[in-house]
């Protein structure tokens, strides 16, 4: 795994596309992370990335959008020339996880039951492909929770770990995110309108 | 410029007014038209640009054809054109500026006009383009205004332009490049000679403000609603490929932003949206005709050897300039 930042501010199109598509091109597998500065580059970069096949999640710091990907085993870009490489495990599911918790009724229980339901996702084939994390559910993402460890295998095997900023700000959190990614609602919806999804 | 800002700007000037404009900047048309007398029209345009590709003589061949356009869409025969030139001299070779304006010449020719002067002035980065006067009958002008309910739309080009000219700069999809090239140098004076032919109501052609920006012009001149077949669209090679993965110029964006007026069918997907709204350079002749003649044209211009023409749209009814494009 390996961590890019391919910064493109103060370039105009289709040249931060181009840095882009090379950085995928160069990397082997890993988070790429493109910073640009205008809204058209911003929309070009998301256009490359979902042409090659890969989830983006785009954030605005202060006029400038970092548009962020992974490149994993089961996200190969969609380049004519690159080899594919199979990968039985790679899954299509995504789980939209809406609390801390799993199930209503007592809390306690809720708490057993999400740290379960996480764990037992490391032995399921194939495995997930998301794992959107929303309104409390991104406290289990942060430094503290108890299925921090979980998550980390996952994101580490390719599992996308995506966590919504607006609930991170609520709650304060956004500093102590131990695991995966910042995304938005834009991000979410497209997400679960293209992929089979199950909400927890 | 963008639509939007280029049309804030006009507003603030006072319209001049005189009986022998019978086509002036009011209307958002191609080119401006002065009655001489009864039977001649002078029909007047000016367009240049930096650089599209690298080649300075396909360059010089591409600026010609799109300035000569403009004569086209009015249904004139272009006579005489100036060269506007801007060159950085020093910077670069003579050999470039003789290759673009060799280009404008033997397109000019082909036009069957003539390059009677022009000005030159030192610039940073190259332009060029030319001003062109034509002749038509006051009484055959065709204008983007005329479009009317059960009109069919016939376009005579490929669209796709903008995005290969950024596929290029990419160095991406060569064969859609080329094809782009070859469309933009090519002159729209086989379309609109088979075009005469026919009941045209109104015509323009694709340039800047995209497929769409021009379709709201004619839409909202004539007062008229339009619906466009985007399955129909004619379209150059890899455009879509290179639309998708995100080599959509700036100008599209400006467009899109600029077009309130447009609904979309949702099983329109992205890239084809973004095909309708990306800038063209020398794009084709747009035509609205009577319902029944829309295919006969399409075939009459295939026949004649354009093999990107395509019936694209109708006009629905009266209007504010609506276009739903399905």
């Amino acid at each position: 795994m390996s961590d890019r930042v391919i910064d493109c501010r103060g370039m105009v199109c289709p040249q931060p596309v181009i840095n882009t598509k090379r950085a995928i091109e160069a990397a082997n597998a890993g988070r790429i992370t493109v910073i640009v500065d205008n809204q058209v580059a911003k929309t070009n970069v998301a256009k490359f990335a979902a042409a090659s096949g890969l989830g983006a999640a785009i954030e605005e710091q202060g006029g400038h959008y970092y548009i962020t990907m992974m490149k994993g085993a089961e996200q190969q870009p969609a380049a004519p020339a690159a080899p594919v490489v199979a990968d039985d495990d790679a899954g299509s599911q995504v789980y939209l996880i809406t609390q801390n918790t799993m199930g209503h009724g007592s809390p306690e229980l809720g708490q057993v039951l999400i740290k379960a339901f996480i764990t037992t996702l490391l032995e399921i084939k194939p495995r997930p492909a998301a794992l959107l994390l929303i309104n409390s559910g991104v406290k289990l993402a942060v430094q503290g929770s108890p299925v921090i460890e979980p998550l980390q295998i996952l994101a580490e095997r390719g599992v996308t770990v995506l966590s919504c900023g607006t609930c991170l700000d609520y709650y304060q959190l956004q500093s102590q995110l131990a695991v995966g990614d910042i995304t938005n609602m834009y991000t979410i919806v497209e997400t679960i309108s293209h992929k089979k999804t199950v909400t927890i | 410029m963008g639509p939007g800002d280029l049309a804030g700007i006009l507003r603030q000037l006072p319209v001049m007014h005189n009986p022998n404009v019978l086509v002036g900047i009011t209307t958002s048309d191609d080119a401006g038209v002065y009655k001489l007398n009864e039977t001649t029209a002078l029909v007047q345009t000016v367009d240049f640009f930096t650089p599209i590709v690298d080649d300075p003589y396909l360059f010089g061949q591409i600026a010609a054809a799109n300035s000569l356009s403009d004569i086209y869409a009015m249904g004139a025969m272009p006579l005489t054109a100036l060269n506007l030139v801007a060159f950085p001299q020093g910077k670069l070779a003579g050999e470039v500026l003789l290759a673009i304006l060799q280009g404008g010449r033997d397109k000019v020719a082909e036009a069957g006009a003539v390059i009677i002067g022009g000005h030159t002035i030192d610039d940073d980065e190259p332009k060029y383009g030319l001003a062109v006067t034509g002749i038509t009958h006051p009484n055959k002008v065709w204008t983007n205004a005329g479009a009317q309910p059960g009109d069919a739309l016939v376009l005579t080009k490929a669209l796709g332009t903008g995005i290969l000219a950024s596929a290029d700069r990419a160095s991406l999809f060569p064969e859609g490049v080329a094809a782009a090239a070859a469309s933009m140098a090519a002159l729209n004076a086989v379309a609109a000679q088979i075009a005469s032919d026919f009941s045209v109501h109104a015509c323009t052609d694709i340039t800047g403000f995209g497929l769409l920006g021009h379709v709201f012009e004619m839409a909202a001149g004539s007062n008229v609603s339009i619906v466009i077949n985007s399955q129909a669209l004619p379209l150059l090679p890899d455009a879509a490929e290179a639309a998708a993965m995100g080599l959509v110029p700036a100008g599209a964006y400006a467009n899109r932003n600029y077009l309130q007026t447009v609904t979309f069918a949702d099983s329109v997907k992205e890239n084809i949206r973004d095909i309708c709204f990306d800038p063209q350079t020398s794009g084709g002749l747009l035509f609205a005709v009577p319902g029944h003649q829309g295919e006969a044209l399409a075939v009459a211009l295939a026949n004649a050897g354009l093999v990107d023409v395509n019936v694209i749209g109708q006009v629905t009814a009266q209007g504010e300039g609506d276009i739903y494009v399905r």
